[in-house]
């Protein structure tokens, strides 16, 4: 009987934590990681706790004390999160761990969603935890059982570093079997090995280099690492590829049709005897990995301590980049480099060109990059700052939905989460005479903002703090977080009050209003404008999207052709819904249009109205 | 089937909200069920909100998901400007199969830019590849919603895939709401009569 399932590659990876017996998940959303809770949480009949946490370094150590409790847990989150969680990650490696513990760190080469693309397996190496590296979703899946494994053998955590197209990936997925031990939370109090007094570090830190040999046994003999030797005598071409890149390679080796040594890498430590007899086979060896060369850098270290004279290349002779993500052709390309075998690929092959085609034509298509929605409040929030702070004025901004609003001139600096209100701080403290309006998401103050509020305030800092809170973490897929009293699994809890927490913080300017009232909003600006010290407006609307599933209905907005002058005030505000009717020189609301009504406020001649039913 | 009967590299693109995930999810489920191996690859997160959107599926295939440049043999575009812009996808030999109805981007609706002549956009089209090009959006109001459209676009690839008709339109039943599974498969035949 086929069993076999298709699964988005965060679905797999679900299901490998839950056939691993994980009893414990935390996590913080972020894309190409979010989906993974998502799963969980709306599993049935759950045999484990699962939570969104508020941010990924709680949420670390949460699944931290599961595993010190004697429970399998897993802890989820995006590359730059591990930042944020760095610094539990870094003495977890000297504690250790009693239950399995596996730290799922989503990787994101090409920056499809991220502020940049790190390399968690750097992580992996400094922090010196073994680190697994999938080359497909039913190796995604297949190895978290494993990994909890690994963890416990050696009291370990396991990092476990998918990237965008294994866990935004889909594949047909054979699942396994579901381990049903699951031994009783039992907290040992083990001093020497959870206070990290001075004394007791000393001591870990030098078993963490001891464990290090019988880790990379472990992982050599693992099924994820795989030496092909040519059979052919002749052949002295060699290709590691390691995660992802090794199944490009692997296309690419049979695109092109030539015979050679491969040795696929999916764990780190690297598999160090498998790197040794490469080495006795080939005259010459191409390592193909994303970002970083870890793996070749490691390749060249062995080479060195056994004296072998092998021609090591990758990212050395600038045969595979070190940015983006890789692909077939761009593996086609460094093997037809490296080799000479250059006449064979594909993309050489091909007669068409797209920029020719478009040329030929002379049509210049349009760009199509991401908007916010329509309806969205950010997009009101952020014209009503723009109207009372003006041009005149300095928009730091955070991470979320509304680092959209780029194009409207209200997003003036993205660094990472929460750094909207320090980055202000900093401008104004530098001595920045013109006046400054930074926003932040809820989700994102609740993550690392409030510290910041706090700070400002503190230290005096005369700046304006816009919450956008639109009552979500959108830009991830809807995730609940404190403000909404609902858990990641949909229970009702305590609704946590931003601005009951700002006052807490010390802000003593602290106004809420509706988003979608410009008129108030626009007040509120001017006085936390004029207001000396830290000022907090918060904006508060449901996202659209959200609104609509819980099943609020607006009616939608019209425009009365006889009243409009095409003056386009309305088209500039940029909602997706609003278009101009270059013919009747009048603009005109698409079906898009979610009533929110903000057009109608801006409007000067009063030609927008609600559609009367 | 022999493996290589079943390898059909498919690129699927759009814009975000036209429902191109549940388009590859219906072939993917299919070529489950049909016991062929599959690999997909969706955009998520940043790129959905009203952008240009790009999937790709590969049936037969058991390596990466990301279908190599001018490697796809069939382009299932759900809008004209995204079919232009992801034709280096496609093989030479390759066929384009696009919906006519446009939608304008921001950069149009509230920017400076043009939106060019789809006309324009399928000649150009049609002078290196084979192009199946009709209005789905229409042909789905005519099944009974407008958001059909995806569906329209499966009906129309269905004359390209390894797999029966009868188990697409069963998946199809499966993965739309109740409510709409007629609409839908009405959706479905409007388009498989257009190749």
């Amino acid at each position: 009987m086929n069993t076999r399932e298709y699964m988005l590659g965060n679905v797999a990876i679900a299901r490998g934590i839950v056939e691993g017996g994980a009893q414990v998940i935390s996590g913080y959303p972020g894309t190409p990681s979010s989906e993974i809770i998502d799963t969980l949480s709306k599993m049935d009949n759950r045999n484990f706790y699962v939570e969104w946490s508020v941010n990924e370094k709680v949420a670390m150590e949460v699944a931290a004390g599961a595993a010190w409790s004697g429970v399998r847990s897993v802890v989820t989150m995006k590359h730059v999160g591990l930042n944020v969680a760095a610094d539990p990650l870094m003495t977890l490696a000297y504690t250790g761990i009693k239950g399995g513990m596996v730290i799922i760190v989503a990787d994101d080469p090409s920056c499809h969603s991220s502020q940049n693309e790190q390399d968690t397996r750097k992580y992996a190496d400094f922090s010196l935890v073994p680190c697994l590296d999938p080359s497909t979703i039913q190796e995604a899946k297949d190895m978290i059982p494993y990994a909890f494994e690994l963890s416990e053998k050696f009291e370990i955590p396991v990092i476990f570093r998918p990237t965008t197209r294994i866990s935004h990936g889909k594949s047909d997925v054979e699942p396994g079997e579901v381990v049903e031990d699951r031994p009783p939370a039992y907290f040992e109090k083990l001093i020497d090995r959870w206070v990290m007094l001075p004394k007791n570090a000393r001591v870990r830190h030098p078993h963490l280099l001891g464990i290090q040999d019988g880790i990379t046994k472990e992982l050599e003999s693992s099924p994820w690492n795989e030496l092909t030797l040519s059979d052919k005598s002749d052949s002295k071409i060699g290709i590691i590829a390691s995660g992802i890149a090794s199944v490009y390679a692997k296309e690419a080796i049979l695109n092109i049709g030539i015979d050679v040594s491969f040795l696929k890498v999916g764990t780190y430590p690297v598999p160090q005897g498998l790197i040794r007899d490469m080495l006795e086979h080939a005259d010459t060896v191409l390592v193909i990995e994303e970002l970083e060369p870890v793996v070749e850098d490691r390749v060249r270290i062995i080479a060195n301590e056994t004296g072998s004279n092998v021609r090591i290349i990758g990212k050395t002779g600038d045969f595979v980049p070190r940015v983006g993500e890789l692909n077939v052709e761009l593996c086609e390309n460094a093997i037809a480099n490296a080799f000479g075998t250059g006449e064979k690929t594909k993309l050489a092959k091909s007669t068409v060109d797209v920029e020719e085609m478009a040329d030929m034509a002379s049509i210049e298509l349009p760009l199509r990059p991401p908007a916010m929605c329509p309806g969205c409040s950010h997009r009101a929030v952020y014209y009503a700052m723009k109207k009372v702070f003006g041009n005149d004025a300095v928009y730091p901004s955070d991470i979320g939905c509304y680092t959209l609003g780029v194009q409207s001139g209200t997003v003036e600096t993205t660094l990472c989460m929460g750094s909207s209100i320090t980055l202000a701080s900093g401008i104004y403290h530098a001595g920045e005479s013109r006046p400054i309006c930074c926003s932040i998401g809820d989700s994102t103050f609740f993550h690392t903002g409030m510290n910041g509020l706090m700070n400002a305030v503190y230290n005096k800092a005369d700046i304006t703090v816009t919450i956008l809170d639109n009552r979500v973490t959108a830009m991830t897929g809807h995730q609940p977080n404190p403000g909404m009293g609902k858990t990641a699994t949909g229970e009702n809890t305590v609704d946590i009050s931003i601005k009951d927490l700002c006052r807490g913080l010390g802000a003593e300017f602290v106004e809420v209003v509706d988003a979608y009232d410009c008129k108030a909003t626009e007040e509120v600006f001017k006085r936390a404008k004029e207001y000396v010290g830290t000022s907090v407006v918060i904006a508060e609307q449901a996202c659209v999207i959200n609104a609509r599933r819980m099943g609020v209905r607006r009616k939608s907005y019209v425009i009365d052709v006889e009243k409009c002058t095409g003056c386009k005030q309305c088209v500039k505000f940029g909602c997706p819904a609003i278009e101009f009717d270059d013919e009747g020189k009048h603009a005109k609301i698409t079906a898009l249009c979610t009533g929110c009504g903000v057009c109608a406020q801006i409007c000067k001649f009063d030609a927008i109205s609600e559609v009367e039913k | 089937m022999s493996a290589e009967q079943m390898k059909l590299d498919i690129v699927i693109s759009g814009v975000g909200g036209q429902g191109a995930i549940l388009a590859s999810d219906i072939i993917g489920k299919a070529a489950v069920l049909e016991g062929v191996p599959i690999r997909a690859a969706e955009t998520h997160g940043m790129a959905q909100r009203g952008g240009s959107v790009v999937n790709h599926i590969r049936l037969g295939c058991e390596l990466g998901s990301m279908i190599p440049l001018h490697g796809a043999d069939v382009l299932l575009a759900l809008e004209p400007a995204e079919a232009l812009r992801y034709i280096d996808s496609l093989s030479d030999d390759g066929v384009v199969i696009v919906n006519t109805q446009p939608v304008f981007p921001i950069t149009v609706t509230s920017g400076g830019d043009e939106y060019p002549d789809v006309s324009e956009i399928v000649d150009v089209l049609k002078s290196n590849h084979k192009v199946v090009a009709f209005n789905a959006f229409e042909l789905a109001i005519e099944a009974g919603h407008p958001q059909a459209m995806n569906v329209v676009m499966i009906g129309a690839v269905s004359n390209y895939l390894p797999m029966g008709k009868d188990l697409l339109i069963d998946c199809i039943k499966g993965m739309v709401p109740l409510k709409t599974v007629d609409i839908n498969v009405r959706a479905f035949e409007l388009g498989r009569a257009q190749v």
